[in-house]
């Protein structure tokens, strides 16, 4: 296969609130940062990614109205709807495809405009569903439970997640949330939808990020610091909830599978040097690591509290604090990219893992309770 | 940045959008839909391939991409496969918290239906319960047809 790398990140601070912009002038410093990172002008980039979801933005067809601050005027833009993770996969394959050397990739949302529960009840199918009132936090907790009761896991298991990812944020300058959360704070929060405390919940953030994906041959020429793509799939299960059984990951898997098997990886585990994970509750960081290799079926909880997927464990996942500490919808899935990208450069801060790491890990999600996922493997060389 | 709000103050425009729509429910649906209406009965619609029985029904089976075949009746009563209390008011709740959201397998079914549990404890509730739908007095072609599931 050609190569692409990742030249460029960029991204916001999350925040509860962003008042000094509107919503689309909320990319253009995450874009800008992106930009001098990779040490480019916009007139290096070839065609544009937007990734976006109309009702998050209260508008239609709402890449055009982000066009201007991701500097598309005479350019090529096209525009993903969903996880940015899948934004990066569209980006990458037009890098591939022979016509652009390079593409910048953007997901953001601003939260703060909305009521979430809202907008997710609009994803449920409105013949058989969406009347019932569900939303992502119920959907989610009818998935908590059945994993759960499947593998024996308990919520003291969730919370250590929590309060790993919590306190790992506190070394995130980018986060939203920067709480000193002990096991024990998250199991005395407050009960939302059982068996989900509202620590157990990642927040709803304003945030942008935006990457520079390029072709081997760009990204010589830039320079700086790439971080290869060694291999990346994506992959969906069934739509409605009781299609699928909950307590499993079956698209998770096979996601992982192809994008090991591009990158040359047959034990995870021990090739990985840090995840970031899609960890919109605590209990799916349990069930991703399970659905990546990473551990056992049922022994995601188990690898948990034996401090492996600490920040100075074998296995190090969500050292940034992950979408629990903050939460832009959309851009989650491209921030995990954009930390994935700092693993390997080395410059993390305090976020960095105690180790070199050579390979990393980044995963997004789009759709109610990990109907979709995107497995990147990015890499030092 | 922090002293950008002493000339100027924040403005916000508050709206929302609001936009009809009127789904066409299909053949297959508005036939379960009728049916839980005039009957009190479910049904499901069996997959020729795979021959999982889909409840609710669907044209097309979401394992195996071809059309669905037979109609086949379910029963109305089944188990818990898993659920969760929602405590939290959203807003767009068809019930005051706190309730109970379910996913049960129906008798005959091969896949879970969601809904709303009733007539029970919250905090009693658990996966592998045997429940039963409950009907609406008045019912109109809708899946709150069924007022709730509880406990047989
Ligand atoms: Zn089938």
């Amino acid at each position: 296969m050609e190569r692409a790398a990742i030249v460029g990140i960029g991204q916001t601070k999350a925040a509860g609130r962003f008042k000094e912009f509107n919503y689309p002038e909320l990319v253009y410093p995450a874009v800008v940062a992106a930009l001098e990172d990779a040490g480019i002008t916009i007139d290096d980039i070839d065609n544009v990614i937007t990734t976006s979801n109309d009702f998050w933005d209260g508008r239609t067809i709402a890449s055009m109205a982000t066009g201007d601050v991701s500097g598309c005027w005479d350019r090529n833009i096209s525009c993903v709807e969903g996880d940015g993770a899948f934004g990066a996969f569209y980006g990458m394959c037009r890098c591939l495809s022979g016509h652009y050397g390079t593409t910048l990739v953007t997901a953001y949302s601003k939260g703060s405009e909305s009521i979430s529960a809202y907008i997710t009840n609009a994803a449920f199918d409105p013949i058989y569903v969406r009347s019932l009132g569900l939303d992502m936090v119920s959907a989610c907790a009818l998935q908590a439970r059945r994993y759960m009761d499947r593998h024996n896991i308990s919520e003291e298991q969730c919370a250590v997640v929590s309060s790993k990812n919590h306190r790992n944020a506190l070394g995130n300058p980018n986060a939203h949330l920067h709480l000193d959360l002990s096991v024990e704070d998250v199991m005395g929060s407050r009960m939302i939808c059982d068996p989900l405390k509202l620590y157990d919940c990642s927040p709803v953030s304003d945030g942008a990020v935006a990457v520079v994906i390029a072709n081997e041959d760009r990204a010589r020429k830039i320079g700086g610091k790439p971080a290869w793509i060694k291999g990346v799939s994506f992959c969906m299960d069934n739509y409605l909830l009781g299609d699928r059984d909950l307590a499993e990951y079956s698209a998770l898997e096979k996601a992982a599978k192809k994008a090991y098997a591009a990158a040359g990886i047959s034990d995870p585990r021990k090739e990985i040097d840090v995840a970031e994970v899609y960890d919109a509750f605590s209990y799916q960081e349990l069930m991703w690591t399970e659905g990546l290799g990473l551990c056992e079926q049922g022994g995601g909880g188990k690898l948990a509290e034996s401090g492996a997927t600490g920040k100075t464990g074998d296995i190090p996942v969500n050292p940034s604090g992950g979408l629990l500490a903050s939460h832009p919808v959309i851009a989650a899935g491209l921030i995990r990219i954009a930390e994935a990208v700092r693993q390997i450069r080395g410059e993390a801060g305090d976020m960095q893992v105690d180790k070199d790491v050579r390979t990393a890990l980044a995963h997004g999600v789009n759709g109610v309770a990990g109907q979709s996922h995107c497995v990147w493997i990015l890499g030092k060389e | 940045m922090s002293n950008v709000w002493e000339s100027v103050e924040p403005r916000v425009y508050e709206s929302q959008i609001k936009v009809p729509y009127a789904w066409q429910a299909g053949e297959t649906a508005s036939r379960f839909l009728l049916t839980l209406k005039n009957e009190k009965k479910f049904l499901g619609k069996k997959c020729p391939k795979c021959a999982k029985v889909l409840m609710p029904p669907r044209k097309v089976c979401p394992y195996c991409f071809v059309e669905t075949g037979d109609w086949v009746d379910v029963s109305d009563e089944g188990v818990i496969e898993t659920f969760t209390v929602a405590r939290r008011d959203t807003g767009i709740m068809p019930l005051k918290p706190p309730f109970v959201y379910a996913v049960i397998r129906l008798d005959g079914a091969d896949t879970g239906l969601v809904h709303l549990l009733g007539e029970i404890e919250p905090g009693a509730v658990r996966a592998g319960m045997r429940v039963k739908a409950v009907f609406a007095e008045e019912r109109t072609g809708k899946i709150l047809d069924v007022e709730h599931f509880k406990p047989v």
